[in-house]
């Protein structure tokens, strides 16, 4: 095949038309796609002293930014669990009468290990590891 | 194949809607050619600058946080954290400034060819209007980043409101959102900035080009006389658009230079209790206005300064707006023509002030 000069021009043109249109794009696109924050990995919170923690209770607390669900059971151990239910990851709620956790969503309901034990969630909710030290509730990521 | 697609989209539009008009449009519209047409093409860079700023804008929007406590950190945010962020933000304010330096000169150029004349007068006034609009996206816009320089930039604007008698103190409040310069006057203009402002420029600008389009470009004196057979005219499509886009692909590069060499400085966040720095100036297209008014001597005979400098221009503005209405005796001895002159040391002044902005 000959390439002739209007062929040849033709294509150069094209190609950096292209090339122009894909300089422009580039950044918008890029622009668009949020820049991940810069906030530092968190791997222990304090969350309170123990004393001040009632029995059969239970608080949210934001560990980085994952919400943590910190439940202290009848014979006072605790317990905490990621507080985004696994099924459309709504808030979930500690049940003071059935010891159970509740995502009110969707009626998905989990044991104080984390199991979902029914309704639509399809895994358990994520364990974090709770000391006492020096009457202060400290939490800890496992693993 | 895929020709035959595309024809057949053509006839499925054309049967419902007739698409006549627009196919006038593409192949029989003319664009007169002679050596003052360089400047038809002032208008279209200034549509493509607006076009620039309403995408930056939009783009700018995603990320941006209106509020005290909110919109510096929101701006250094995007200069700093988003990508090409930085780039975005100095596009939209090298544009805003090219915007209004080529509607300047789309202004003046079409007032020294007469082209505002009968049956035009309508596509002046849209256009003045469109102008006075582009100034009020500029002033609203140069405070968004609640920084030191725009803060009092804004203090010193809405003042001046205030000398207007009776309905100045009421209006300064208006646009203050209250007594004073704060949070709430950011969250006025940011509303001003992205939805009132948009709304009613796009009703303006929407006439201002159905005119042109409906009435055609404007022939100059110089060229209505020449003799039939010696008018050149060139289609507006393609001749015409083309030309049209590569000037706007070059300013687009010339935009994408000043952004990249010459960025647009964030500064310090506004504070309000805070004395005001050193060198407190507006954007360069109301430098004129500042330094006339700072010129002026506190009282002249009983009236404040301040208020006659500020009747002056909104009465030269009104003026300015009905040129087309005005009737002048053509003077045939004189070798410049009333209006003319008139045009001249209109740009003479608004040039020789805003230098002296700059250097006094």
């Amino acid at each position: 095949m000959k390439l002739d000069r209007r062929k040849f021009l033709n294509t150069l043109l094209s190609l950096s038309g292209v090339g122009g249109v894909l300089a422009v794009f580039y950044p918008i696109l890029s622009f668009l796609n949020p820049p991940k924050s810069a906030e530092p990995e968190v791997n222990s919170i304090k969350a309170g002293l123990n004393n001040e923690f009632q029995a059969n209770s239970s608080k949210i607390i934001k560990f980085g930014r994952t919400p943590v669900i910190l439940i202290k059971t009848e014979d006072n151990q605790y317990k905490a669990l990621s507080a985004g239910c696994t099924h459309l990851d709504c808030i979930v709620q500690y049940k003071k009468d059935t010891k159970q956790i509740l995502c009110a969503c969707h009626n998905g309901i989990y044991d104080l290990n984390g199991r979902n034990v029914s309704g639509p969630p399809p895994r358990p909710l994520e364990q974090y590891d709770v000391k006492v030290i020096n009457e202060e509730i400290v939490i800890t990521k496992l693993g | 194949m895929k020709k035959n697609y595309g024809s057949k989209l053509v006839t499925w539009i054309d049967d419902r809607f007739d698409l006549t008009p627009v196919r006038n449009l593409l192949l029989h519209k003319k664009v007169p050619e002679h050596r003052h047409s360089v400047w038809y093409y002032m208008g279209g860079v200034t549509l493509f600058l607006f076009l620039v700023q309403l995408l930056t804008g939009i783009l700018l929007l995603l990320y941006y946080r209106p509020g005290e406590d909110s919109a510096y950190e929101s701006v250094r945010f995007i200069v700093t954290e988003v990508k090409f962020g930085w780039l975005i933000r100095n596009v939209h304010s090298w544009s805003a400034n090219l915007l209004v330096l080529f509607a300047f000169i789309h202004m003046f150029s079409v007032f020294f060819s007469k082209a505002y004349e009968k049956p035009r007068e309508l596509t002046w006034v849209t256009g003045f209007i469109t102008l006075v609009f582009t100034l009020a996206f500029g002033f609203s816009g140069y405070l968004l980043p609640w920084n030191e320089l725009a803060f009092f930039a804004t203090k010193v604007g809405t003042d001046i409101v205030g000398v207007l008698p009776v309905i100045g103190e009421p209006l300064r409040t208006f646009l203050r959102g209250g007594e004073d310069v704060t949070g709430a006057t950011l969250s006025r203009f940011f509303g001003i900035h992205v939805a009132i402002l948009p709304a009613i420029f796009t009703v303006f600008l929407g006439l201002h080009l159905l005119f042109i389009k409906r009435q055609g470009m404007h022939e100059p004196e110089s060229f209505k006389k020449l003799p039939e057979e010696k008018k050149k005219y060139i289609p507006f499509f393609p001749d015409f658009a083309l030309k049209d886009l590569m000037l706007w692909v070059i300013v687009f590069n010339i935009l994408i230079f000043l952004s990249l060499y010459f960025p647009w400085e964030l500064g310090n966040k506004a504070d309000a209790l805070a004395s005001a720095p050193q060198g407190i100036k507006p954007e360069w297209y109301f430098m004129f206005m500042f330094q006339s008014l700072k010129l002026l001597p506190a009282h002249v005979i009983f009236i404040e300064g301040e208020l006659l400098g500020v009747l002056f221009f909104g009465a030269a503005g009104l003026i300015w707006m009905l040129v087309p209405f005005i009737k002048v005796k053509h003077k045939p001895n004189w070798k410049v023509q009333p209006l003319v002159l008139i045009g001249i040391l209109a740009v003479a002044f608004i040039v020789i002030l805003t230098i002296l902005g700059y250097i006094l």
